[in-house]
C-alpha cells in the first residue's frame, strides 16, 4: 500500500504534482508579465526614456542577463506548454465517451477553455518574437538607430502600431490573455492548497482585476498609438547642433 | 404527467450501447425518480422488454448508489439532492429527460446506467488503517478534539461515495472524492499517525486509475449531494505536496 513516489517523482508524475507545477510557471509568467507591461508603459515618457530602458535590459550585467532571462522564461513558458499537453491529454482519456446531453452547472467559460486560450497566447508569443525580437515582418526594425546610437525601439513600435490591424491584432491577443487569466490567476492559489474561505473569494475578485489591468496595460501601447496619444519623432536623424 | 424519457441502454459491459426513447405515461408529480423508472420498467416487463438496469439501495439519500446523470447533471437538477430523493414535481409535463450512466474511464458502465465504482474502493483502500486502541470504548473525552477541527472532518466525512464529483467533473476527475476521504480522517487526532502515508497512497490510487487532474472548474461540488466544498481539494493539494517532500528524519 505505501506510495512509490516522492519528490521530483511526484512533482511530475502525479495529476497534482503536474497542476503545482502549472501553478507555479504560470505564477512566474504572471510576475513577468507585470513587469513588461511596465517596461511597455515607459513608451508615453518619449523615445528616450523607452530607448533607455530598452538598451538597459538587452546591456544588463555585460549583455548576459538579458540571455539568462530569455533562458529562464523560456524554461517557465515550455513547461508550462508540456504539462498543458500532459493534463489535457490524460484529461480527455479520463472520459473517451461523453455525455449526449451535456450541461454545465458551475465552470466559467474561461475555465473551460484553458487549452483554446492558453493555445491562442502561445500562437501570439510565436508571432510576438518574430515581429519585435527576431524582426522576422521587417527586418528593417532592428537597424533602427537613435540619435544616441541606440536601438530605436520606440520608432518600431510606434511604426509597428500605426497600422491599425497590426494594433488590433494585439489588442485581441491581451482580450485572451485576459480570459486564461481570469481562471488561472485564482486557480493557481487553488492548485498550491489555499483551502481559506474567504481568501478564496478575494482571489477570485483579485482575478478578474488582474486580468483587465494586465490587458488594459498591454493595451494601452497598440491603442495609445492608434489614437495619436504616441506620436512618431523623427530620431534617426542626428539632433540640430550636434 | 407524461415525460419522454431518452436512456442509455448497454446490455452488458463488452457490448455496443445506444440512446433508446421510452415514453412514461402518468407519472405522478409525487413519485421519485426511481420510482418513475421503476414505473416505466414494470411497463416494459409487461412488453416482455429488458428493464433499464440501475444501482438504488436505501432510497433515502445516504448510500449513494442511484447514480445517474439526469439532462447532463449527475443526480438531476435540485442542488444537494440524490436521484432517489429527486421528485418529478421538479419536472414539466412533456418534457424530455435525458438518462444516462456517469461517464468516467474509471467507471466501465456494466449495464445501462449501472457503472463499476469498484476504483473507489481500491482508492479508500489504498488509504489504509488508522492505529486506534480498540476494544473497550474509550472515555469521550480521552482525545481531545477541537470543535472547528471536528466540524470540517464532519463535512468531508459527509462523503457517501457516490462519484457525482467525477460525472461531473469535465476531466472526469476524482479529487473531490479523495479529498473528502482524505480530509475527515486526516483533520482529526485519530488519523495523524498515518497521514502521509495515507494521502500519498489515496492519490497514487487516484492517478493509477485513470481519473482526470483538477482544472478547478467548480462543477463537482455544484452536483454533491452532500455539498462538500472543493477547499477540500485545496487541503488535499497541501497535504499530498507536504507528504510528498518530507522524509522519515
Ligand atoms: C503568458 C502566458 C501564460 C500565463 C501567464 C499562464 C498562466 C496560467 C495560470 C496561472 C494557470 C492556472 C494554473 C492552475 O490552475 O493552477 C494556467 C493554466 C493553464 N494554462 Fe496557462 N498561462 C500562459 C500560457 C499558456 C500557454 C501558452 C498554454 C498553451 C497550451 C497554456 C495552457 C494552460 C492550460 C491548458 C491550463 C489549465 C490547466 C488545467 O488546470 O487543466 N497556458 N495558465
Ligand atoms: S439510493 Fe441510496 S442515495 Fe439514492
Amino acid at each position: 500500500m505505501a506510495a512509490t513516489k516522492r519528490g521530483l517523482a511526484v512533482l511530475f508524475g502525479s495529476t497534482i504534482g503536474a497542476k503545482t507545477v502549472m501553478a507555479v510557471t504560470g505564477l512566474a509568467l504572471i510576475l513577468f508579465l507585470l513587469t513588461h507591461m511596465g517596461g511597455n508603459l515607459l513608451i508615453y515618457f518619449g523615445p528616450d526614456v523607452f530607448n533607455a530602458y530598452a538598451k538597459s535590459l538587452k546591456s544588463a550585467g555585460g549583455g548576459g542577463l538579458v540571455w539568462v532571462a530569455r533562458g529562464g522564461l523560456l524554461a517557465m513558458f515550455a513547461t508550462h506548454v508540456a504539462m498543458a499537453f500532459k493534463l489535457q491529454l490524460r484529461n480527455r482519456a479520463a472520459r473517451p465517451l461523453g455525455y449526449a446531453y451535456e450541461a454545465t452547472v458551475e465552470a466559467s467559460w474561461a475555465s473551460r477553455y484553458m487549452i483554446l486560450t492558453g493555445l491562442l497566447v502561445l500562437a501570439f508569443v510565436v508571432l510576438h518574437l518574430a515581429h519585435y525580437t527576431v524582426g522576422v515582418f521587417n527586418p528593417d526594425y532592428l537597424t533602427w538607430h537613435d540619435a544616441e546610437g541606440r536601438h530605436d525601439a520606440y520608432r518600431m513600435v510606434v511604426t509597428a502600431f500605426s497600422h491599425p490591424l497590426v494594433a488590433l491584432s494585439y489588442v485581441v491577443a491581451m482580450v485572451v490573455l485576459a480570459l486564461h487569466l481570469v481562471h488561472g490567476f485564482q486557480s493557481l492559489f487553488r492548485s498550491l492548497g489555499n483551502s481559506h474561505e474567504q481568501a478564496r473569494e478575494a482571489l477570485s475578485k483579485a482575478s478578474l482585476g488582474l486580468a483587465l489591468a494586465l490587458a488594459f496595460g498591454f493595451c494601452l501601447a497598440p491603442v495609445g498609438v492608434l489614437l495619436g496619444w504616441i506620436q512618431p519623432v523623427e530620431v534617426t536623424q542626428p539632433a540640430p547642433g550636434k | 404527467m407524461n415525460l419522454t424519457l431518452k436512456v442509455w441502454r448497454q446490455p452488458s459491459k463488452s457490448a455496443e450501447g445506444s440512446i433508446q426513447t421510452y415514453e412514461a405515461k402518468d407519472v405522478s408529480p409525487d413519485m421519485s425518480f426511481l420510482e418513475m423508472i421503476d414505473v416505466v420498467n414494470d411497463t416494459l416487463m409487461e412488453q416482455g422488454q429488458e428493464p433499464i438496469a440501475f444501482e438504488h439501495d436505501c432510497r433515502e439519500g445516504i448510500c449513494g448508489a442511484c447514480s445517474m446523470v439526469i439532462n447532463g447533471v449527475a443526480h438531476g437538477p435540485n442542488k444537494a439532492t440524490t436521484t432517489c430523493q429527486l421528485y418529478m414535481r421538479h419536472f414539466k409535463s412533456g418534457e424530455t429527460i435525458y438518462i444516462e450512466p456517469w461517464r468516467a474511464a474509471a467507471f466501465p458502465v456494466l449495464k445501462d446506467l449501472i457503472v463499476d465504482r469498484s476504483a473507489f474502493d481500491r482508492i479508500q483502500q489504498a488509504g489504509g488503517y488508522i492505529s486506534i486502541n480498540t476494544g473497550c470504548a474509550p472515555d469521550a473525552h480521552t482525545t481531545q478534539v477541537e470543535k472547528d477541527a471536528a466540524d470540517a472532518a464532519m463535512s468531508a466525512a459527509e462523503c457517501i461515495g457516490c462519484g457525482a464529483c467525477v460525472a461531473a467533473c469535465k476531466n472526469a476527475s476524482a479529487m473531490l472524492f479523495v479529498a473528502a476521504k482524505v480530509s475527515h480522517l486526516g483533520l482529526l487526532p485519530h488519523g495523524q499517525a498515518e497521514r502521509k502515508t495515507r494521502v500519498l497512497g489515496m492519490v497514487e490510487q487516484m492517478d493509477d486509475e485513470g481519473f482526470g487532474a483538477c482544472t478547478n472548474y467548480g462543477e463537482c461540488e455544484a452536483v454533491c449531494p452532500k455539498s462538500i466544498s472543493t477547499r477540500y481539494i485545496s487541503r488535499l493539494n497541501r497535504d499530498y505536496l507536504t507528504a510528498s517532500i518530507s522524509s522519515e528524519i
